[in-house]
């Protein structure tokens, strides 16, 4: 520059020594925000980290993610009630993204092209007793198998499964799927004892030389409702009815089945009769807004041709007939009785009450809390007896599939740190990337791919599958629905949108980084950030 | 070659000859003939290389002589009067950014009342702009002075404005003696651009440059006129070697070795002085002349040497500083300040006046005998003048001073049919 | 128009980057290897739409004519935050003359490349409203007419920001500038007045003229390339937001440029030889009020003493806009 004109010509570039940083009041910052539809999984998965490989096609990868919290993901993408659906917070922009529908997906390939499960640590040394091979134990089982730890599951019953196989039913649930997710767990070296009821817990430890025991029988004890009946009245447990399903004999029910109940399990009955010839009739006492069961079910079930009396108690059972009162809502929404009476037909009565635990293998045992027919545990999922634990529907909490796996997760990392001399220590929750964090322009509109679901013939006369499952473009196409909700997804927005290019590029899989000697702290990015991934803080000044 | 054409074509010509890769121009009086001549070269390819742009404004035919400069064309471009007001800013601009245009100005009166015809009252103006300014007293001189003028700017990386009377110079046909493009290629190098826009070199021209270095730019413009005061002379001294001609340098003189008057003036008009001082000479008068050509930079201690031995001077100017008097005259004024000089100012011929010889040898004995006003307006009608000031004494809404002074000459349509 | 239409963030986007699309398809803003055309350290305030424009337009250019590009500016904040001795943001070659000059300098620009057969270095030219569309319009105009291989670019904030926010002839109806108060019968800028720079660069004939704003990074870029393929006069204006001058949060910059697209307010159009060629639609139809309402400008269009009228009549310009583009999904354009 030596030769050219004196302070009117200058040399390229040469702001970078005017540090503009100083006029920052307020810098950004990126930071992880914790993903509603994660917060919101019972099971504890990381969903929006596996929906992130599944968005660029890469579907092992996406599995292998899923599975790090969830090994039955094929189950889970057909019983869980995702509730991760209900906290998307694309479901404020269009509809939720279809997450459990891709997680079937990603779980379907994994069946169809055998993935296992990455090879579990080196030997523990340690060997834990699972007692039950229902969701909770299953997922404990192979978690800390995956730790190093020898696993032996005992389970009462014929085959593994628990509620997944006797309690749903197969239109919903096929049961080679369940099959192979089972067997790829034990695959991992879980052993598996069928038609073993343990007994006496204590005593079992003892036998094996088991260092813990995770305990996870579930309810299986339908319960029982006090209804006037006649000698001949036919009034079963759904539970049986459910669980005779899996086996040679098929309940006889008749041809006029009233199952009495809201909840899931009484529509999956009442579904499961119908696909066996018979008229099954739903009572419940109260309206269908207040039943617990998932709509959608009452919707297929109402399609299927299952008929619902509502707001109806049943007050008599008769031989071949039941007598129901009306009831009516109070103020406080509680069913009240009308004295108004109907008679329905009814060759049998199966009562969807809800169920029990078996709790005969504690007994005796020192430290148990028990209550409400329910084994307390501590928030490790401790029992008051050190080294046993519990979880899934023996102990207090919602009683589904997601619960149950998710308490054997938690367990196992528990069981891992007892038996290290440790306590598991969850990493702190980020705070939650709620709909306000995020700038939902950048998502293009997309609605939710629809599921398809079998013809009604089939579906009334035949146990196949209800449901059917995403093929890879839809499922690329749901995975890609997703906002990446307070995380960031490296779409360059913060890099681009910055009028003092003060952000740094750090190239694939690195984010981000910002130039604070050059940052003004307009906070276009945050503004512009599409996840709500970064945020202002207020400079010390 | 010599030729008898007009001065324009001559100009034009002598450009051409300088290969110029840009010219730009907008028409006005009395320029057009030079772009119109150039702009049939570029078009019929006798001047290659070389973009010729119809611009929509004198405003605009700068900035595009700034642009392609910047951009390391040789540019060129020729205006006049109104012409140049109009493109001021982007003078100065092209001043304070550095860059080597050469213009021609056809020196022309500056309205209202709109004229057409020749002074230097446009180029004056531009005085302190930055510019370089030569005059050329012939059409010979207008030719040898442009090409003398992209090598002196090209130097200096500094614009240069060559002044020839407009219709006096511009529209003559005289003989000129045209150089071959071997004598022209000879002389001036090609463009060698001391900054230039290149992605290569990505140098950032025009930048904002506050108190704490504005001076010293400022300054630094004033230091390259300063070394063009020594560079003009060398190179009119080379010209001559080339082309085997005195032409340029700063200032010319006249039979001015015994002068006790000396007449100075610039442009053609020095033609008529020189005449007349002929004249007087063969009566006896000891009048000299002396011709400023290089009017920026102004040359103050040649124009102080040629006066020194002097009695007295007359300045004879083509402009006017109102409410001052000369322009010229002040600058000459301070060359010689301190020798005790007795100086006049005569202002002649704005708006195209004619300068009669007749007028000059009387204004010339008159300064010889020192009976002089110190400013004179050389053929003013008094007459016309002085009914205007005295209607205006008992009338403030007068009525437009033009109007009332062709009244008073007889020359207005009311005056012939009222 | 501008980009692909794509279904996700991922590959439809309108995000500056997409880790999914092929390289070719990604944006200039995307890639580590931009040109940062001008550089970190600038003087622009907080938030600045020109800073971000420029650099997007720039960056876009540099790419499309491979680094080979100068550039004229006219005076203005672009020039003043850019170019403050002793320290430029600049990195291609640049130059600023006047305020009114920069198409004629630029032609000149262009004048000595082709002179010098240096064909593969283009030439942009740049300025702000005032610069484009009052003081160098008439040399704007005479570079259009010559048909010059000039992009010339327009950064369109709507008012003279850097001499204190004063009315220019892109300024719109209502808005309060420092020579339009918001005070009398009818408050702010009057209706009736204003130029619409791009009709009349359109009305050249010119072979390509587009509108463009920094909220829509893959279409501002889609344009400046292709402008960038063409040789001759073009014309681009970018709007882009002031938060200064408009009374704007400084992270609100982009959502203005948004909120004016997506009311009608600033129609995004490209047209070739003077024809309309394409729109970009509007996504999801707004009420004026809400490009209004954030801005302190027109503050005086709202509360106790509201002008509901004014608003009225600002939202029917943006209606005949609508109309006269075919700026809804599923009108014609």
């Amino acid at each position: 520059m030596a030769n050219k004109p004196f302070a009117i010509t200058l040399k390229p570039g040469t702001s970078l020594n005017n540090l503009t940083g100083s006029w920052r009041t307020a810098r950004p910052v990126y930071l992880d925000r914790l993903p509603p539809c994660n917060n919101a999984c019972p099971a504890g998965e990381d969903i929006q980290g596996w929906l992130f490989h599944a968005e660029s096609g890469d579907y092992e990868q996406a599995w292998r993610a899923l599975v790090e919290n969830n090994p039955l993901p094929a189950v889970m993408g057909r019983v869980c009630y995702h509730p991760c659906e209900s906290a998307c917070n694309r479901g404020q922009l269009d509809s939720s993204v279809g997450i459990n529908s891709v997680e079937r997906f990603l779980g379907d390939e994994a069946i169809r092209r055998g993935w296992k499960f990455a090879a579990a640590a080196a030997a523990s040394g340690k060997k834990v007793l699972v007692v039950g091979a229902g969701p909770s134990g299953l997922s404990a089982a192979y978690h800390l198998a995956r730790m190093g730890h020898k696993v032996e599951i005992q389970e009462a019953g014929p085959l593994a499964g628990g509620m997944m196989r006797f309690g749903i039913p197969k239109y919903r649930l096929p049961r080679e799927v369940l099959d192979a997710e089972v067997q790829r767990i034990l695959d991992l070296g879980v052993t598996l004892k069928l038609n073993c009821k343990v007994a006496h817990i204590e005593q079992s430890m003892q036998d094996g030389g088991f260092d813990a025991a995770f305990l996870a029988v579930g309810a299986h004890i339908g319960k029982r409702a006090m209804i006037p009946a006649g000698d001949a009245a036919h009034i079963v447990d759904a539970v049986s009815v459910l669980r005779s399903m899996e086996g040679e004999d098929k309940p006889m029910l008749g041809r006029k089945v009233v199952v009495y109940g809201g909840g899931n399990t009484a529509v999956d009955v009442a579904r499961t009769v119908k696909r066996m010839g018979a008229e099954p009739i739903i009572v419940y006492r109260r309206t269908r807004d207040k039943a617990p069961a998932h709509d959608f079910e009452i919707e297929e079930a109402l399609q299927e041709g299952v008929m619902i009396k509502w707001l109806s108690t049943i007050k008599q059972a008769g031989d071949s007939s039941i007598t129901i009162e009306k009831m009516a809502l109070d103020d406080k929404g509680f069913p009240q009785p009308t004295g108004e009476f109907e008679t329905l037909e009814a060759d049998s009565v199966v009562l969807a009450l809800g169920q029990d635990v078996d709790l005969s293998l504690l007994d005796g045992l020192p430290g148990l809390e028990i209550k409400n027919g329910t084994v307390q545990v501590a928030p490790n999922m401790m029992t008051g007896h050190a080294g046993i634990f519990a979880g899934g529907d023996m102990v207090p909490s919602e009683r589904t599939v997601t619960v149950a796996v998710g308490h054997g997760k938690k367990a196992a990392r528990n069981i891992d740190a007892w038996l290290r001399g440790t306590a598991y220590q969850p990493a702190p929750k980020h705070e939650l990337a709620e709909a306000g964090n995020l700038n939902t322009w950048y998502y293009s509109d997309a609605d939710k791919t629809v599921r398809p679901m079998l013809d009604i013939i089939r579906r009334q006369t035949s146990f196949d599958e209800v449901q059917g499952g995403l093929d890879e473009t839809t499922a690329l196409f749901e995975a890609r629905r997703c906002l990446s909700c307070g995380n960031c997804f490296e779409c360059d927005n913060c890099y681009g949108v910055c009028p003092d290019n003060a952000v740094i590029k750090l190239g694939p899989g690195k984010r981000f980084e910002f130039k604070y000697d050059y940052c003004k702290g307009c906070g276009l990015c945050v503004a512009e950030c599409p996840c709500g991934a970064i945020k202002m803080v207020p400079e010390d000044i | 070659m010599l030729k008898q054409t007009e001065g324009s074509k001559a100009v034009a010509e002598a450009i051409a000859l300088c290969r110029p890769e840009v010219i730009c121009a907008y028409p006005i009086s009395p320029q057009t003939h030079i772009v119109e001549a150039l702009g049939e070269m570029v078009k019929s390819g006798e001047l290659p290389k070389c973009e010729f742009i119809n611009v929509e404004s004198e405003f605009a035919a700068m900035s595009v002589a700034i642009g392609s400069s910047a951009a390391g064309a040789r540019s060129y471009t020729a205006t006049a009067s109104q012409g140049l007001l109009f493109m001021v800013e982007a003078v100065y601009n092209a001043s304070g950014l550095g860059l080597p245009i050469v213009m021609t100005v056809a020196n022309r009166a500056i309205g209202a009342p709109i004229n057409i015809w020749n002074d230097h009252s446009d180029s004056l103006s531009q005085r302190d702009s930055g510019w370089m300014q030569l005059f050329a007293e012939t059409n010979q001189e207008a030719v040898d002075l442009h090409i003398q003028a992209f090598k002196l700017a090209e130097e200096l990386s500094m614009p240069i404005m060559v002044c020839m009377d407009g219709f006096i110079l511009t529209h003559a046909f005289e003989r000129v003696d045209i150089p071959s493009q071997e004598q022209v290629d000879a002389y001036l190098p090609p463009f060698d651009p001391r900054q230039m826009l290149d992605p290569a070199e990505p140098i950032s021209i025009g930048a904002m440059v506050g108190p704490e270095a504005f001076m010293e730019v400022k300054y630094l413009a004033h230091a390259k006129q300063l070394q063009a005061l020594e560079l003009i002379p060398q190179l009119a001294a080379e010209f001559k070697q080339t082309f085997g001609r005195d032409s340029g340098g700063l200032v010319r003189t006249y039979r001015a070795d015994d002068a006790e008057t000396m007449i100075v003036a610039m442009g053609s008009v020095l033609g008529t002085i020189k005449d007349v001082v002929d004249e007087m000479r063969e009566q006896g008068h000891k009048v000299g002349v002396l011709g400023i050509i290089s009017y920026r930079p102004f040359p103050l201690q040649q124009v102080r040497e040629a006066l020194v031995n002097c009695k007295r001077f007359l300045v004879l100017e083509k402009s006017l500083a109102v409410g001052m008097g000369g322009i010229v005259a002040t600058d000459v004024r301070m060359a010689v300040r301190g020798t005790g000089l007795k100086g006049y100012t005569a202002i002649a011929g704005l708006g195209g006046r004619p300068i009669p010889k007749t007028s000059l040898h009387k204004l010339f004995l008159e300064a010889e005998q020192e009976s002089l006003e110190p400013v004179t307006f050389v053929d003013l009608d008094w007459d016309a003048v002085n009914k205007q000031l005295e209607r205006e004494r008992q009338n403030r809404h007068s009525g437009p001073i033009a109007e009332n002074m062709l009244h008073d000459k007889g020359m207005s349509t009311a005056a012939k049919f009222g | 128009m501008g980009f692909q239409t794509v279904k996700f963030y991922q590959t439809g986007t309108f995000t500056v980057g997409n880790r999914l699309l092929a390289p070719d398809e990604r944006s200039v803003q995307a890639g580590e290897m931009r040109s940062n055309s001008i550089s970190s350290g600038h003087r622009a305030c907080q938030g600045c739409g020109e800073a971000l424009g420029a650099r997007y337009a720039i960056d876009a250019a540099m790419a499309e004519s491979n680094g080979q590009l100068i550039a004229a500016n006219a005076t203005g904040c672009l020039e003043v935050f850019s170019t403050p001795y002793p320290e430029s943001s600049w990195q291609v070659p640049w130059i600023h003359s006047l305020f009114g000059n920069a198409p004629a300098v630029a032609t000149g620009i262009a004048a000595a490349l082709k002179v010098k057969g240096k064909h593969d270095v283009r030439v942009v030219a740049q300025g702000g409203d005032g610069g484009t569309t009052d003081i160098g319009f008439g040399c704007l105009s005479g570079m259009f007419e010559r048909n010059d291989d000039v992009l010339y670019i327009c950064y369109d904030n709507e008012a003279y920001m850097n001499t204190g926010v004063q009315r220019s002839s892109a300024t719109p109806p209502a808005a309060r500038t420092a020579t339009t108060m918001p005070v009398g019968n009818e408050p702010g800028n009057v209706f009736g007045q204003g130029k619409n720079l791009p009709e009349i660069a359109m009305a050249h004939g010119i072979p390509y003229v587009a509108t463009a704003t920094v909220a829509d990074l893959r279409d501002l870029e889609y344009k400046v390339r292709k402008a960038m393929k063409i040789r001759g006069a073009r014309y681009i204006q970018i709007f882009v937001p002031c938060p200064l001058g408009w009374g704007t949060a400084s992270d609100a910059t982009i959502l203005m440029a948004r909120l004016a697209k997506e009311t009608g307010t600033f129609p995004v159009f490209e047209a070739e030889y003077g024809e309309v060629t394409g729109v970009l639609k509007i996504r999801n139809k707004l009420p004026v009020e809400e490009y209004l309402k954030p801005q302190k400008r027109f503050a005086h269009l709202f509360g106790k003493h509201a002008h509901p009228e004014m608003i009225a009549r600002l939202q029917a310009i943006a209606d005949r806009n609508i109309r006269k583009y075919g700026l809804l999904q599923d009108q014609e354009s």
